[in-house]
């Protein structure tokens, strides 16, 4: 017998019958421990109840006086064929989110629906969640056969409604099972009373279900959950996703674009050396290079990058009383990535009944939902038909998971930047009328490491070269295109990303913008970089604490010391200094004169005249 | 073959990363039987031979002696933080419980003096679905009160491997890695791996402890397994249940449950 266990929920509508096949299952297949049955006989007769076969899942004392299941549970038992864990799902509408959690576990579903009341508000929603929750193989039990008098005629009527509605969603079921749970018909053996039924029982559709497989063949994707330095080693830590990964390969990290080859994939105790890994797996690897590499990162090969989107649409499940609303703020995690998000438009909430859709500015609790979302920050992700470990997520609202969704429609980034710019100018005829490239240089560091003396030195030396350029200093722009942002991590977050965004329309205008901004956290500076894209440069002023704050220009330091400024950088905020800045001008070392004449240089060399004749060869995206 | 226990492992060891990043102060609970040695195991495992929170034992002093052995030659051969929590006497215990029950609600009480002392914010625990009905209806990230309260009809929804890890103050939540082993898996694998275990588990004189606890409130079950395969063999054709020698848990109908809902592991 195999040990690999198949995890099947069970669902339906409220007093369908769940437990009680449970119950049955459980016992037609030898697998209650001793003295359960007696249990369950004696805690019958004590309630004044015919023997209740449902007492044998519900364990809590709670439960058996309300007589519903209230929270999933997992029970295992066997066949011939292998082992099982049943997750019961309860049918209570307000109980909808320990539903979702017990069938998004489940390999199979058996959705359980009363031969005599038909589907139900409930039997439809929770098939709808099976789709929404990505579970394909699903049977259908039609219980309380015993009621109808086991009317081949009436059978008919409910799997003929049920599987109409199924194939709406594109839901083909495996098989509709006339069966009375109670009295243990076509559960584990066929029974007599429905001769005219010729399909599997009970036992032998579970039998037929196969476990969810993923598969290697699919593109890599290998979301990282943490980095960690047990040595001298730097592991980045995580699980495959989908596809595989291989020693040796180069990976490309979404959203930054690092790339680096894998030169080890770590493991504890194992003998021999790892040379390949796939999806499913835990694991750690280590990279030929240091690059800004964090949690929520995804690592994957250059030819099937996932999309980077700022706007896409979902379908979402909504688990709380507070309403979804246009125009909230949440945090939608996909993999391990976190981004806050801006509800656009509700474009259809989704009637389970007939699934007809209206479309709406809320959607309430048990709803399901169209819905375009909006991030400020662009999230890498794929759509959940291709690969749904990467194309479905959760919502988050303050402490709380409030619902889920799976990405079913993406606005490519970049793919929307190619058709909205239709210059006739290009960048390149920009860059031979200019005698130079645009550029973003990134100026960051310390408070008082020189950033703003530099850039404006910078700015003064270009522009008297004849070159085009300006200064968007930190300070400056707070007192107009930032003006209403504020000193919170979202807000800090939003101003680089501003300025980053602003910087790359002057580069695109031809201009060599200089950036002067402390910036102090690399997740932020990567963020720029990535909208930056090839013409930013981050440069990285440097001095000691100790000499910025002899210098402190503007008088912060001493006040920061003061407590008069909460999280000031360097003081009581951190500053991450640049692991791979494409300069670094060292101002302690360096006098004002060495530290221009090194940034010019760099400028020079790398937007200059010299960098303009290789321009034929170059292809520019914008 | 053993895919299903490489499934098992990898699903653990993400979970011990998603509990490692996501909450500050983390410590694990070591009750030195099979199923947190395990745990002690898939975390040398998820990061890289060193465990990077302390390990702490609830000690009641009724342990076993081969228990305690066992704790001080591992503590030494795998260099574990180990932390040893006092539980308090059960004079102090709720004297409305049950006797043996009381007995057990010692640990729970000790688990709430070192989280107020140390102000943990999340202890792992390698409890398992299918070992006790009550467990079977956790979560693998479940949030407690200060109490250590567990409020049972209102969990946080958990799917698609998102688990609830953002708490307001002074609630903390009880990580479970393990919950989707079955006391066979976790045989199979202390098997394959080498996972060391103490002796007690092994039948002497025809009796053998299924499930480790205080002398006091557990006994040795009728079996004549002596080494892992017979262990593996007894547990696929056994109708017994795995707590059967726990003897709080038989007490009355809802000894556990209580025992449970105010913070027992």
């Amino acid at each position: 017998m195999p040990h690999s266990q198949l995890r099947i929920v069970i669902v339906g509508h409220v007093d369908h019958g769940k437990s009680t096949l449970i119950g049955r299952l459980l016992n037609d297949t030898g697998s209650l421990p001793d003295g359960k049955v007696e249990q369950v006989r004696e805690m019958s007769r004590k309630r004044g109840m015919p023997f209740e076969w449902a007492f044998v899942m519900d364990a809590l004392q709670a439960e058996r006086d309300q007589g519903i299941t209230i929270d999933t549970t997992q029970i295992h038992f066997k066949t011939k064929q292998r082992p099982y864990v049943i997750i019961d799902a309860p049918g209570h509408t307000e109980f909808l989110k320990n539903m979702v959690t017990g069938a998004s576990q489940a390999d199979a579903a058996l959705l359980v629906i009363d031969a005599d009341e038909g589907a139900l508000e409930q039997s439809r929603r929770h098939a709808f969640l099976l789709h929404l929750l990505g579970v394909r193989q699903v049977a259908v039990v039609v219980n309380k056969m015993d009621k109808v008098e086991f009317s081949s005629r009436r059978y008919e009527v409910v799997a003929q409604e049920i599987k109409d509605y199924l194939a709406e969603l594109g839901l083909q079921p495996k098989a509709v099972i006339p069966v009375s749970a109670r009295n243990g018909d076509n559960i584990v053996s066929r029974s007599e009373q429905s001769d005219w039924y010729l399909g599997p029982t009970v036992i032998e559709q579970l039998d037929a279900f196969r476990p969810q497989q993923t598969s290697p063949d699919q593109p890599l994707r290998f979301p990282l959950q943490d980095v960690y330095k047990p040595d001298d080693r730097r592991i980045l830590a995580g699980r495959i996703e989908s596809g595989r990964l291989r020693v040796g390969d180069t990976l490309h990290f979404s959203p930054t674009g690092a790339s680096a080859k894998v030169v080890s994939i770590e493991a504890w105790n194992h003998p021999e050396t790892v040379l390949s890994a796939q999806a499913g797996q835990s694991i750690g690897i280590t990279l030929d290079k240091r690059i800004f590499a964090e949690r929520g990162h995804i690592a994957h090969h250059q030819s099937d990058a996932p999309t980077l989107a700022h706007r896409l649409s979902v379908r979402l499940f909504w688990l709380v009383s507070d309403p979804l609303v246009v125009g909230k703020t949440y945090t939608l995690k996909i993999a391990t990535a976190e981004h806050r998000v801006t509800v656009e438009q509700v474009t259809a909430v989704i009637n389970v009944e007939d699934l007809s859709s209206t479309p709406g500015k809320a959607v309430r609790r048990n709803e399901v939902a169209e819905v375009v979302l909006r991030s400020r920050s662009p999230i890498a992700l794929d759509l959940a038909s291709d690969l749904p470990r990467t194309g479905r997520g959760a919502l988050i609202d303050g402490n709380d998971v409030v619902g889920g969704c799976l990405v079913v429609e993406i606005e490519d980034s970049a793919a929307a930047n190619i058709t909205e710019v239709s210059h006739t100018v290009s960048l390149e005829e920009r860059a031979q009328s200019n005698g130079h490239k645009g550029g973003v240089i990134w100026l960051t560091g310390l408070s008082g490491a020189g950033k703003s003396t530099l850039a404006m030195a910078l700015e003064r030396a270009l522009f008297d070269r004849g070159w085009q350029t300006f200064v968007l200093d930190g300070d400056n722009v707070r007192n107009g295109l930032n003006a209403g942002l504020g000193f919170s991590a979202d807000d800090r977050a939003e101003n680089i990303r501003r300025v980053a965004e602003t910087a790359k329309l002057f580069a695109d205008a031809g201009m060599v913008v200089i950036a002067s901004l402390i910036s102090p956290l690399k997740a932020d500076r990567a963020r720029a970089r990535v909208i930056g894209g090839e013409r930013f440069h981050e440069v990285h002023v440097a001095a000691n604490l100790a000499t910025c704050e002899e210098r402190d220009p503007k008088g912060l330091y001493k006040k920061a010391r003061a407590g008069e400024i909460a999280e000031f950088t360097g003081i009581s905020a951190p500053y991450e200094a640049p692991d791979q800045p494409e300069l670094v001008i060292d101002t302690d070392a360096l006098s004002r004169s060495e530290a221009l004449a090194q940034l010019l240089d760099y400028v020079d060399e790398t937007l200059g005249k010299n960098s303009l004749k290789s321009e034929k060869e170059l292809t520019y995206v914008i | 073959m053993s895919a299903d226990l490489d499934q098992l492992e990898n699903q653990s060891i993400y979970i011990l990363r998603e509990a490692y990043n996501r909450i500050d102060k983390l410590a694990m609970l070591w009750s030195i039987g099979k199923d947190s040695n395990a745990l002690l195991w898939l975390c040398r495992k998820a990061f890289f031979g060193r465990i990077p929170f302390p390990v702490v034992q609830l000690d009641t002093a009724m342990e076993l002696p081969e228990v305690y052995e066992f704790r001080d030659r591992i503590t030494k051969e795998w260099d574990l933080d180990l932390k040893v929590e006092q539980c308090p006497p059960e004079e102090e215990m709720d004297q409305t419980l049950p006797p043996l029950t009381r007995a057990a609600a010692r640990k729970t009480e000790g688990l709430k003096n070192l989280l107020r002392d140390h102000a943990y914010q999340g202890v792992m625990v390698g409890i398992r679905r299918d070992e006790q009905a009550t467990r079977a209806k956790e979560r693998v990230f479940s949030p407690r009160s200060l109490e250590g309260d567990w409020d049972v009809k209102d969990q946080p929804a958990e799917f698609w491997d998102h688990y609830k890890t953002r708490f307001p103050e002074g609630v903390h939540v009880r990580i479970h890695p393990l919950l989707a082993w079955t006391e066979l898996d976790i045989w199979r694998y202390s098997q394959r791996e080498g996972i060391p275990i103490v002796p007690l588990y092994f039948a002497k004189d025809g009796k053998r402890y299924r499930s480790l606890g205080e002398k006091n409130i557990t006994f040795p079950v009728d079996s004549t397994a002596s080494t892992i395969d017979e262990i593996i063999a007894e547990l696929q054709v056994t109708r017994i249940p795995e707590r059967a020698g726990r003897a709080m848990d038989n007490e009355s109908e809802d000894s556990f449950e209580r025992l449970r809902s105010v913070g027992y592991m």
